[in-house]
């Protein structure tokens, strides 16, 4: 089951009433000859491929690129189905507003818990291998032979009998009025010759010029820039602002209250829009959340580690029969902080209204939760308004996924200048302040051992703050928060936990401060695997068993798990002397339908932590591109270990008080470890995603080589709280 | 009024001379290659050679750049040849988002205009630029290559 829940579309529904039953659909079957011709006049040979006459295969992708190479890996599928030459591949990105008049054909544009191609490979691979099969049987037609005597090779057609040849570009005219086959057969993994190749990205070469046009450099005709300031804390107001203060001040063309809660300028350039809201006198009625600080949310937690209230997410046996009668007991409590996404390209949409249409031009992760965004703020129907979504997103690590504020702002401050497009940047310190924050969580774990030394029972209570219920509380089930168990719920879920243990009980104390929570890439698998895979080490080391050896014995029902684990092992070298001052640690997690595990070799030198190498093992069950896996997992680690040693958002008075990255750091080359991937393609029926699952098991790989080092535990985080730094 | 040298061209732009070089570039030359990240000069999405020196313009007044010498990413190609570090990113798909990118490629392009056969050492204590996305190890690659080309 998938709890990464989609869109809340309430408004959305509205505007495209008729979607109902097309959720699932992602294949176009036209009904008769009707076609449907691309902007260029080109006719479709389905939904997701357009064949030009000059032989460029465009294939329509709606998940976004944000870095993760997910408009590579797609278009990869689409091409390895189609048969044509991946040299004249290109893409395209339908929009919003052409999928809800198309009952939305290309299914869900979301592009979050790692789903991007897990969830669209079926049918976007069906939409190639329907469109070959057409393309095919176009050119059998013309030639009036039977289809099963042509081949196809590169997007060339051959009849060899005859000696006759054409290609895509000659027939997709034709093949474009044939009817759709209905449930055209996938090929075989080992069959792939496109897909499952370490390819170079498309979208790369103009990253390198400086020519991609990212959110930030729209250039529109008209064109005004709006900077923006928000209450600065969560839930606050604005009481008052003084614009005749800033009206004259260069550039300045109008000052816009944002709702309720924010106030921008705008102005010729960015610079005199920012210099300006700078300038700004606002009076703020920050209500009662400024009595909230880090510490009065640390204690709340706190008491949730031994409420008698708690909403089991996975149980079997007596965890707390077995725990009463240990012959030895163990206990640890961890606690894991906000965190912000900071993305290096700051939020930020353009808008323009009018009364009969507006258009947002941002980088989102989900062009349809934007369009939604578009819609509810801009007071316009579905088919008055659309999202161009950039090319690529600036990244996007689940800040752009769910939480469209930064385009429902821009569409009420362009509401106010009807006609012009109003481009709305947010400054850093405005994207640090107003994040969709890594939850807060702590953590208490009791593990039970009987006389032998064998783990009888495990109590995992988590206590902190829920994602669904401040998001999507409809997905909350009878009030638990199934998404806050990520990596450790019962077996046959995308997140199941990785262990048998007789006795176990996993519960959550829910406790929701008024800070916004968010997806934060991983999710909740990185408090979870730092919970988990510290303690199962704490466990091991507290009866003096090896961490690897202890962790095998628990494992034999989990071999995907196992085989991973046992992969960075040997690897590694785990088991053999390492080199002088090298000290390693283990950890492995199940998540969004992938089997990852790391193993860190660490050196300690004056509380400094140098992490030297790292050896990492996934298993999404499939590889569409080794090359982008090996990437994604090397920068999970820039992102995994950045959060461990550096971040923390700290709260004070109601607000978040770090406001960039002088405050909230990120590590640089010099920190990097040499990472070394291995990819297993386990196979099976469901695929696992990449870019998040390996950034969780970064902290706890580190951490248990820290205490194989030094022999002490830190149990709280960022590391820099405990003046350890990073080398 | 100020007279920026950009790319070997004179702009005249009109602007305070207190503006940030950064926005004088993206918004009054009209040149976004160059990237915002933080303001602060802490990331360097918006670094440009000044005389040859690689610099966080976001941290430079345009009146401290005038009468100087500014090379943008879309002035480091010569003569429509991609830079060797431009061709080492494409050959190694060393981007991911690629905002950073060219912030990072400016930095490196002066690194091996100083060094041009760096070691990790010399790489590490030079290139300081945030990459959220984790293109370090494909960066550190990229440049051996590059300084092998």
């Amino acid at each position: 089951m998938n709890y990464v829940p989609n869109v809340n579309r309430r408004s959305f529904i509205v505007g495209a009433a008729a979607v109902g039953g097309g959720l699932a659909l992602g294949l176009e079957l036209p009904l008769g000859p009707k076609v449907v011709r691309a902007a260029d006049g080109t006719p479709e040979i389905n939904a997701w491929v357009v064949i030009r006459p000059d032989e460029t295969v465009v294939v329509r992708v709606v998940r976004t690129e944000m870095g993760q190479g997910t408009l590579t890996g797609l278009a990869q599928l689409v091409a390895e189905e189609l048969e044509c030459d991946w040299s004249k591949v290109t893409t395209e990105y339908p929009t919003p507003g052409e999928s809800v008049a198309r009952k939305r054909v290309w299914g869900d544009f979301s592009t979050g818990g790692s789903r991007g191609i897990r969830m669209s490979h079926d049918y976007v691979r069906k939409g190639g291998a329907a469109a070959r099969m057409m393309l095919l049987q176009a050119a059998a037609n013309e030639w009036k032979v039977p289809v099963a005597e042509v081949t196809v090779d590169k997007g060339v057609i051959t009849h060899k009998a005859s000696g006759r040849s054409t290609t895509y570009g000659k027939v997709a005219d034709a093949a474009a009025k044939l009817e759709a086959p209905k449930d055209p057969p996938l090929k075989d993994r080992k069959d792939w010759k496109i897909a499952g190749k370490p390819l170079l990205r498309l979208d790369t070469p103009d990253k390198v010029t400086g020519k991609l046009v990212y959110g930030i450099d729209i250039k529109l005709p008209g064109l005004l820039n709006a900077a923006i300031r928000d209450c600065p804390v969560q839930g606050g107001k604005i009481k008052s602002f003084d614009a005749a203060k800033v009206t004259g001040m260069p550039g300045v063309k109008k000052v816009v209250q944002v709702g309720d809660s924010g106030v921008a300028v705008v102005a010729d350039t960015w610079w005199h829009a920012k210099t300006a809201v700078d300038a700004l006198p606002v009076v703020w009625d920050e209500g009662e959340n400024t009595k909230v600080s880090s510490a009065t949310i640390a204690e709340w937690l706190k008491a949730g580690l031994d409420a008698d209230q708690g909403f089991v997410g996975n149980e079997n046996g007596d965890a707390k029969g077995a725990i009463a009668a240990a012959a030895k007991k163990v206990e640890a409590v961890y606690a894991y902080p906000y965190q912000n996404h900071a993305p290096m390209e700051p939020m930020n949409a353009t808008a323009r209204w009018t009364e009969n249409k507006c258009e947002v031009w941002c980088p989102t992760q989900n062009a349809e939760s934007a369009f939604a965004a578009t819609l509810a703020a801009s007071g316009l129907p579905a088919d008055k308004c659309d999202v161009y979504k950039t090319y690529v997103a600036g990244g996007g690590f689940g800040r752009r996924g769910a939480f469209h504020d930064y385009v429902r702002q821009a569409v009420l401050i362009a509401k106010e200048m009807p006609g012009t497009p109003v481009k709305l940047l947010w400054t850093r310190e405005e994207d640090m302040t107003h994040g969709r924050y890594h939850p807060v969580m702590q953590c208490k774990l009791v593990g039970a051992f009987d006389k032998d030394n064998n783990l009888t029972g495990l109590h995992l209570r988590l206590s902190g703050q829920s994602i669904l219920a401040n998001v999507f509380p409809q997905n909350l089930v009878n009030g638990k928060d199934p998404l806050t168990f990520q990596g450790l719920m019962p077996q046959g879920q995308e997140h199941a936990f990785g262990y048998t243990i007789p006795n176990l009980m996993i519960d959550h104390s829910m406790r929701n401060p008024h800070v916004l929570p968010g997806f934060w890439r991983g999710v909740n698998i990185n408090q979870n695997a730092i919970f988990l895979e510290c303690f199962m080490d704490e466990l091991a080391h507290s009866v003096g068993q090896d961490p690897l050896e202890f962790r095998r014995k628990l494992m034999s029902k989990h071999p995907r798990n196992l085989a991973v684990l046992n992969a960075v092992a040997e690897k590694a070298g785990w088991g053999k002397p390492a080199p002088q001052g090298i000290y390693r640690g283990l950890a492995q997690m199940m998540a969004f339908n992938s089997y990852v595990a790391a193993c860190a070799e660490i050196s300690v030198t004056n509380e400094k932590i140098k992490v030297h190498r790292i050896v990492a093992a996934t298993d999404p069950g499939y590889g569409v591109n080794p090359a982008q896996i090996d990437r994604q997992v090397a920068g999970s680690f820039v992102y995994g270990l950045s959060a461990l040693f550096y971040q923390e958002c700290t709260v004070k008075n109601g607000r978040i008080e770090q406001e960039n990255f002088d405050t909230y750091n990120s590590m640089r080359i010099n920190e990097m470890p040499k990472v070394e991937t291995i990819l297993i393609e386990g196979g099976g029926t469901v695929w696992g995603g990449v870019g998040e699952p390996t950034i969780c098991v970064a902290a706890p790989a580190v951490m248990n080589a820290y205490f194989a080092a030094t022999g002490k535990r830190i149990r709280s985080f960022p590391l820099k709280n405990h003046n350890i730094q990073m080398a | 009024m100020a007279r920026l040298t950009i790319n070997g061209t004179a702009h005249d732009v009109d602007v305070d001379p207190n503006t940030p070089l950064l926005w004088a570039i993206r918004e009054n030359v009209g040149l976004t290659g160059t990237k915002y990240g933080c303001g602060i000069a802490q990331c360097g999405a918006c670094t440009v050679h000044i005389d040859g020196v690689a610099t966080r313009s976001c941290g430079v007044l345009v009146s401290d750049a005038v009468g100087k010498q500014i090379t943008t990413i879309e002035g480091l190609a010569t003569n429509g040849a991609l830079h060797k570090v431009q061709k080492a990113w494409i050959d190694h798909d060393v981007p991911q988002c690629g905002y950073c990118q060219t912030g990072m490629i400016m930095a490196v392009a002066a690194l091996l205009k100083e060094k041009p056969k760096p070691t990790d050492a010399d790489i590490d204590e030079a290139i300081t630029n945030i990459c959220r996305c984790g293109t370090f190890q494909q960066v550190r690659e990229a440049i051996h290559m590059a300084a092998n080309a």
